[in-house]
């Protein structure tokens, strides 16, 4: 296999694994504010079990989250020299400020979050909670707007020829508000904001269905409900802004995203379908005219297709992009249904009888999580041949130093090391989860404690 | 030439980068020599107390990693490229370790089992030791050169890394963690651990010096073009006379019962150790020992001024609030580890 497949393959299993864990600590990040701020105001000892709980499990999807996000800064400059040296002076720029503005804020405060409730008061307590999450809702911004500029470079120009070509910046707020860095970064903090919510609705309705902990796990989910609802809705607004920023800047994605090929003719809208790469034609159930009409408002209008782009210059794997687009449009849908029959019973007051409804919750936790990973590959294979659109293509950006050899054993190291990861990490999560929310300060959390100690190892020398 | 209160940008951005690696290499530092002697602690208790010593802060500490590989990035791009795609063997078993010391934390105190916890352990304890060596074994690269071709990426063969050198640097680098982080540890324990770690750092000290001592001679034996600096300027050989009396300190505070000056020695060597190796190769970020035209200088690889301007003010925005934070956090836990139901 050679260098790019091999780099490409490495470079989305990498940040695909990765994008597991920062959406949840994003969106229980929101939660554990939530929580915190409502035992600040009401002084309800519940609220303090349900935050200390989810701190538990934040740490633990934190912690595998920084590890597997260190790899990802360091990976442009190992597999993408030649990509770091083009884009260096402006998506560097990006990711020095993550590092300084953002991760060191949420970092900081961790500590305090996770090991500070016997040293700090609530209210200290519930502000590094505040910190955690604005740190991390800041990692976003600049995560986003570096990837935004390689999909709508602004604010830059392009100085030198050949190997020595680079894009320097000449408007660093152009570059920050390139075209599509809003409406995307709104899209991903409202992805992360119901992986977050639908991890705690998730627990608290397995919690419910086997009649534990009740008293907080009705409280915690009806919280984390309100937030998935209104995330959900929000993100039918959110994604259409994004839709509509693709059909502007980057019609060979749109196209592609809805497998429509040619130039004259109204583009479908689809439910469901298969594209064939090689006839051109899509099969499946949609609306017809009804991506013209999304971007147009008209049915009939056409829009600019696949064979309007000279052959090296589109995406060539459109069926994927198609399938994976139209997974999460799907599961964007379906989170929808979901909260908004989750309230209607709620409002009825028959939500915690609905049995059948709460098992749907418990593995709903995997709607946010498929959508955000597909939503991401249509947006990446999208963009394709380009690394940065229409300035740079994929296959010039790799390190001319690294063998596939090299890039094949890093491959098969991450592969190995990350499957042991995930492993443990359920394993872990389940744990904490069968385990449950515990009172502090009672003889049951102390009996915890001493089990930790472990006694029988202190006795060896 | 564009500059900034009368001094280059470039050289600006050349210090502040110095000054991150530093932080990182103190901060996590500790941390690190802390991982490497864990084994070296039989008692789960000593265990748990080391470990939480370091609990709170080492995320917040690796930050310093991060903000240093922003930095090389966004104002020296080149070297960013070259230096990661040349060392990407050594490297990716960096990220390795990296990745499994921060799982070996995090899941160690997850479940009581004896095996379990000594199995992380000893995987906690090896990752830091490979980030340990395997940052040095780099770092003596660095110092020594590598051969780079005129697209200005590497052209060698990464076996070529392990010259008996840049061994010699990761050796002391891991020496110059295990006593800092001994140390570091002193100021948090009590009781019998106290006395073992007050026993430990002093036979790190020992490791350290000694191969800090080989390293120098070999260094100035075979490879004199890194002391050229010093030879044409005498004056900066403040440096390494600074540097020996701040090592001299570091047993003589910890005698006093003053570890905190102890402490704060060992940090002070650490950076005057990066001081030097900075002094050495500047202006190159990355020597090219094949032919000297293709190596990568703080010029060549650097951002453009308009970038490096942005930079800088936010290296001025942002140092005071990570300084202010950071400072807030060390405040909160310091003393002497206290372990309770929330700790690993």
């Amino acid at each position: 296999m050679d260098v790019e497949i091999l780099a490409r393959v490495q470079f989305a299993f990498t940040i695909a694994f990765h994008y597991i864990y920062p959406p949840m600590s994003i969106g229980l990040g929101l939660l554990l504010v939530i929580y915190e701020g409502l035992y600040l105001k009401t002084g309800d000892k519940k609220y303090e079990k349900i935050a200390r709980f989810w701190i538990k499990i934040f740490a633990l999807i934190f912690g595998i989250g920084v590890a597997t996000g260190i790899i990802m800064e360091f990976e442009f400059g190992t597999n993408w020299a030649t990509y770091s040296k083009y884009v260096g002076d402006i998506f560097g720029s990006a990711l020095a400020a993550e590092g300084i503005f953002a991760f060191a804020l949420e970092s900081g405060f961790l500590g305090i979050l996770i090991f500070g409730w016997n040293r700090v008061g609530p209210k200290v307590h519930f502000f590094s909670a505040l910190m955690v999450f604005l740190g991390s809702m800041f990692s976003a911004v600049w995560i986003v707007v570096a990837n935004s500029w390689q999909q709508t470079p602004a604010g830059y120009h392009i100085v030198g020829e050949g190997m020595n070509a680079r894009a320097e910046i000449t408007d660093f707020w152009a570059m920050v508000f390139n075209p599509s860095s809003v409406e995307r970064l709104t899209h991903v903090w409202i992805g992360a904001f119901l992986a977050g919510a639908f991890l705690v609705l998730s627990v608290n309705a397995w919690y419910i269905l086997k009649k534990k902990h009740l008293d907080i796990a009705i409280k915690s989910f009806k919280i984390a409900l309100v937030v998935a609802t209104l995330s959900s809705l929000a993100q039918l607004v959110a994604g259409h802004a994004s839709a509509d920023g693709v059909a502007k800047n980057q019609p060979a994605k749109l196209a592609a995203l809805e497998g429509h090929y040619d130039t004259s003719a109204k583009a479908d809208l689809y439910l469901i379908g298969h594209v064939n790469n090689k006839t051109q034609k899509v099969t499946g159930i949609g609306i017809p005219g009804g991506l013209s009409f999304l971007v147009y408002g008209n049915f009939t209008e056409p829009i600019k297709g696949l064979n309007a782009f000279p052959e090296a210059d589109r995406p060539k794997q459109v069926n994927a992009i198609f399938q994976f687009y139209h997974i999460m449009v799907a599961c964007g849908m379906s989170m929808i249904l979901l909260t908004l029959l989750g309230c209607w019973f709620w409002y009825r007051k028959k939500l915690f009888d609905k049995r059948w409804l709460l098992w749907i919750f418990v593995w709903a936790v995997l709607l946010p999580q498929i959508a955000n990973q597909a939503g991401w590959f249509a947006a990446e294979m999208g963009r394709q041949p380009w690394v940065v659109y229409g300035l740079l293509r994929t296959s010039d950006a790799l390190s001319k130093s690294v063998t596939a050899n090299q890039v094949m054993f890093s491959l098969i190291l991450f592969l190995a090391v990350y499957m042991i990861l995930f492993l443990l990490f359920l394993y872990l999560l389940n744990k904490k989860i069968q385990h449950g929310p515990v009172d502090y300060g009672t003889k049951e959390s102390i009996d915890e404690g001493s089990k930790r100690d472990n006694p029988i190892l202190d006795h060896q020398s | 030439m564009h500059t900034f209160l009368g001094l280059d940008l470039n050289i600006w951005w050349f210090l502040i980068f110095g000054g991150v690696i530093s932080g990182y290499a103190i901060l996590d530092g500790f941390d690190l020599g802390a991982g490497a002697l864990h084994l070296f602690l039989k008692k789960e208790q000593s265990r748990r107390i080391a470990l939480n010593a370091i609990g709170p802060v080492w995320d917040g500490n690796e930050v310093w990693l991060v903000i240093g590989g922003g930095a090389l990035f966004a104002g020296f791009p080149v070297a960013y490229a070259a230096i990661f795609s040349a060392f990407y063997v050594p490297f990716m078993i960096f990220l390795v370790g990296i990745i499994w010391r921060a799982v070996a934390i995090e899941f160690r105190s997850k479940e009581p089992m004896g095996w379990w916890r000594k199995t992380w352990d000893i995987v906690y304890s090896f990752a830091s030791i490979t980030i340990a060596l395997s940052l040095g074994l780099m770092l003596g690269n660095v110092a020594y050169g590598i051969p780079l071709n005129n697209g200005k990426e590497f052209s060698g063969d990464w076996l070529s890394f392990f010259n008996p050198f840049s061994i010699l640097v990761a050796i002391t680098t891991l020496a110059l963690f295990m006593m800092h982080g001994a140390i570091y540890l002193t100021m948090k324990t009590e009781n019998r651990l106290f006395a073992k770690l007050h026993i430990l750092a002093n036979n790190f000290i020992i490791f350290f010096v000694l191969s800090f001592v080989v390293t120098t001679l070999y260094t100035l034996l075979y490879i004199p073009h890194l002391s050229d600096f010093f030879k044409e300027n005498p004056v900066g050989f403040i440096i390494p006379i600074l540097m020996v009396l701040a090592i001299a300190n570091i047993p003589r505070q910890i005698k006093k019962g003053k570890y905190r000056y102890a402490f704060i020695s060992s940090s002070v060597t650490i950076a005057l150790l990066l001081i030097m190796v900075a002094l050495e190769v500047f202006p190159y970020l990355l020597y090219s020992n094949s032919d000297p035209a293709n190596s990568i200088t703080i010029d060549n690889a650097a951002s453009s001024p308009k970038t490096m301007r942005i930079l800088l003010i936010m290296a001025l925005v942002g140092t005071p609030l990570v300084g202010i934070y950071t400072s807030f956090v060390f405040y909160t836990f310091k003393g002497k580890v206290k372990l309770d139901e929330m700790s690993y």
